[in-house]
């Protein structure tokens, strides 16, 4: 069995399915009935992928592994989500401001792994596409909305730039695992950067400097199990009821 | 002569004609495109028979599929089939090119604007299904499920659903 590519798998099934149950906290708490729906149905969308991920990792580790037990009987330590997408939600702004840089990010890479050499993969990647393009455009034209709306809006976009940038650069540096993968990191990380900074720009936007004086450390770990506080509180609730009542189906 | 596979195939197909979407109940999943292929297994010694639906999500978190494949379960066990076997695969991927036309018309007469090439993003002057004004306004991205866009006529003022290229 190849290891490297059920750490990979689970990756990228562990990041769709955080950042999915993160949204998902929005439900009935939108600032307007259709963007509640809208950013539920990204969730979906994501909640979609995470179990193609997760179906895809169970058949390659075989024996009683199942989409089921990898996302509610493993512990924080084991999974392999970036650390942007546990982050907490805060306001619109800072949810739609780490939908767009997960997004962005997540085009870029499906773009290559349509065409990787792992077919599963590369089928899960060409159908998940469709969808994550429309997720870019949603999130970026909220971006512009708030950026360049009012005052306060503006100043919450600010606050959501410093609170969310540091986790950033974790996706470009590839685990161990992702080394061995078919990716160049270098290139998502150059199209993610002029991406960011075109949209960032129109929404009236200022961000820290990508490299040199003034550049911000970038937090990184997640991809190998080091989390924030945050994920275990997370797991707690996703994983509550195959927990305490285990095989509980309805 | 007519092969007595092709037969039996053909009368499967027209079950599958009468299963329908939940979510848009005016479509069939073949209506849709859902069913990519109908296979009979080999039986033994080489296999233990029955019969495979070829099935394909449209997207990828759609809630209904497994509603769809029980559907199909039943409506096939309903007129006497057992051991079926339904597989979902995802490449190629769905696209909604594989609508058919009776599909988009059925979509236009419940009140859904059926996919159109010209709205590959969604913009403002989807065709209203209900007046036929393209004056309508885009909405949001995302209508009442994640494959529709909501839209509102600004003839006939009245709100309705797009159903978005894939």
């Amino acid at each position: 069995m190849d290891n490297f590519l059920v750490d990979y798998t689970l990756h990228l099934a562990d990041s769709t399915l955080i950042l999915a149950q993160r949204n998902a906290e929005w439900c009935g708490h939108g600032p307007i009935l259709e963007q509640d729906i809208a950013i539920t149905n990204i969730s979906l969308d994501l909640i979609g992928q995470s179990r193609n991920f997760y179906q895809y990792a169970a058949n390659l580790i075989g024996g009683d592994v199942t989409e089921d037990s990898l996302a509610y009987l493993r512990t924080e330590r084991e999974f392999k989500n970036c650390l942007l997408v546990e982050l907490p939600n805060g306001d619109w702004g800072q949810t739609i401001l780490r939908q767009f840089f997960f997004s962005t990010y997540q085009y870029l890479l499906y773009q290559q792994l349509q065409n990787s050499n792992d077919a599963q993969l590369a089928a899960i990647a060409t159908k998940a596409l469709k969808e994550v393009t429309y997720h870019v455009r949603w999130s970026s034209e909220w971006i512009i909305r708030l950026g360049d709306g009012t005052d306060e809006s503006h100043n919450r976009m600010l606050a959501a730039i410093d609170e969310l940038w540091r986790y950033t650069g974790e996706m470009f540096m590839p685990a161990d695992y992702e080394k061995k993968i078919d990716i160049d990191f270098e290139k998502i990380k150059i199209d993610w950067q002029l991406k960011i900074t075109s949209v960032l720009d129109e929404a009236t936007l200022a961000f820290p400097p990508f490299e040199g004086k003034g550049a911000i450390f970038m937090q990184a770990g997640g991809k190998t199990g080091v989390h924030t506080e945050y994920l275990g509180f997370i797991l707690t609730e996703l994983q509550y009821l195959q927990r305490t009542y285990p095989g509980a189906e309805w | 002569m007519v092969n007595p596979s092709t037969i039996a195939t053909e009368k499967i197909w027209e079950i599958l004609n009468q299963v329908t979407d939940p979510e848009v109940p005016v479509l069939t999943i073949t209506d849709l495109g859902i069913v990519r292929d109908v296979r009979f297994l080999p039986y033994p010694p080489l296999g233990d028979g029955g019969i495979e639906i070829i099935i394909t999500p449209t997207y990828t978190g759609c809630p209904a599929m497994d509603m769809i494949a029980m559907n199909i379960k039943l409506a096939l066990i309903e007129n006497g089939y057992s051991n079926i076997k339904i597989t979902s695969v995802l490449a190629p991927a769905w696209t909604t090119d594989w609508m058919t036309e009776e599909g988009k018309r059925k979509l236009k007469e419940y009140g859904i604007a059926a996919p159109n090439k010209n709205f590959d993003i969604p913009v403002d002057g989807v065709e209203c299904p209900l007046c036929n004004s393209t004056n309508t306004k885009l909405l949001s991205e995302f209508g009442s499920t994640a494959c529709k866009a909501l839209y509102q006529c600004q003839d006939c003022k009245e709100p309705f659903d797009y159903f978005k290229c894939h």
